[in-house]
């Protein structure tokens, strides 16, 4: 038997280490916090191997080699940092496990389906909003940008409105 | 003198800053509950609405403490990188974005604490992200015009709205405080 996973943090106290950091991430870098901008830029090294020609061709993604790697990025470091943040926290809760989540109404196959499906349409709406939840809603949002409160209440409206459609994968 | 404003973010200094500060950022989602898909996804059918929580609450902490930095004059937002505002593209990709984390039922960044915490579903909407990033840049050229519809350079709603900074913050502190007060009493009413 594994042990007991400890609770979750307070949403509240979660929420002001989450902006604390935040504050950091501007008084340090001068640049707010961002996970989507490492995905992409490592989809580009990932293509770039399939298709050199094309990737290096491609309006967007050639800036991005113009200087070496696409890698050689603050966002990517970052995304780093937050997989060994995150598995520092986990593996000190007890919350290290393999595993796929899903509700009892969706199989492996079908949940799977919907996390590669749903990553495809987040990975590409970011590129279209020019960052996620985290580069536009949090960042963003804490600096009053206009656009990134647009996007923040666009995602809620999304998320609600597809969520009776997909019910099933998440039923208890 | 921040790395962006001495346009240093390109060196490996500014790198390790940023590997740190990441690590943070990784520390607090994954306490929040956020290397969790059920968790993430339980707000957008009501049962759990620690999203909502935590995304405000570090909203406003963060607007609250760079507000107050800024009016000692310790920090200038104004010499942060901040992202132009184009309006189409931006409400477009939200909604396909809301869409695509209720299916998948991550965002970029906590599909990374959920790989970190072992979740094979978390991997598998980051590859999926990836093909989208790759769609998106070979689309580009047949969005062209979209992309740059509602484009209003660097916009703030202070400045969009023509009110002060400060009765800004004040609107977005009481709001917040606002709906957690009532997330609060509904969960309560709701649990009796």
């Amino acid at each position: 038997m594994q042990r007991q996973a400890t609770p979750f943090w307070n949403p509240y106290l979660s929420g002001i280490g989450l902006g604390l950091v935040l504050v950091l991430s501007y008084v340090v870098l001068g640049a707010g916090l961002g996970a989507s901008g490492a995905i992409a830029r490592t989809s580009a090294v990932l293509a770039d191997r399939v298709a050199p020609v094309a990737v290096e061709q491609n309006a967007y993604f050639s800036p991005w080699f113009a200087d070496g790697s696409p890698l050689a990025h603050y966002l990517v470091f970052m995304a780093v940092g937050v997989l060994l943040g995150g598995f520092g926290s986990a593996l000190s809760a007890g919350r290290v496990a393999p595993g796929i989540e899903r509700g009892a109404g969706a199989s492996v196959f079908v949940r799977l389906g919907f996390a590669l499906g749903g990553g495809a349409l987040a990975g590409f709406a970011s590129r279209m909003a020019q960052g996620c939840t985290s580069g536009q809603a949090l960042s963003g949002g804490a600096l009053l940008l206009s656009g990134s409160w647009a996007f923040m209440f666009a995602v809620f409206a999304g998320a609600f409105g597809a969520a009776w459609f997909v019910r099933k994968e998440w039923q208890a | 003198m921040n790395f962006f404003e001495q346009d240093l973010l390109g060196t490996p200094q500014a790198w390790a800053y940023a590997l740190v500060i990441g690590a943070a950022f990784g520390f607090w989602l994954e306490r929040a509950g956020f290397g969790s898909s059920r968790k993430l996804t339980a707000m957008f059918f009501l049962r759990d609405f620690a999203v909502l929580q935590v995304m405000f609450t570090a909203i406003v902490t963060a607007l609250v403490v760079l507000h107050v930095l800024g009016l000692f004059g310790w920090v200038d937002v104004t010499h942060v990188y901040r992202t132009e505002t184009v309006l189409a593209p931006q409400i477009v990709g939200g909604l396909v974005f809301g869409v695509g984390f209720v299916a998948g039922g991550w965002c970029p960044g906590t599909a990374l604490v959920g790989v970190a915490s072992g979740k094979l579903d978390a991997l598998v909407f980051l590859g999926g992200a990836m093909l989208g990033s790759v769609a998106y840049a070979f689309a580009l050229p047949s969005l062209a015009g979209f992309t740059e519809l509602g484009a209003c350079g660097i916009s703030t709603l202070p400045e969009w709205l023509g009110i002060s900074p400060t009765w800004i913050v004040i609107a977005v502190v009481a709001m917040a405080v606002s709906v957690f007060v009532f997330l609060e009493r509904w969960q309560k009413a709701r649990a009796a």
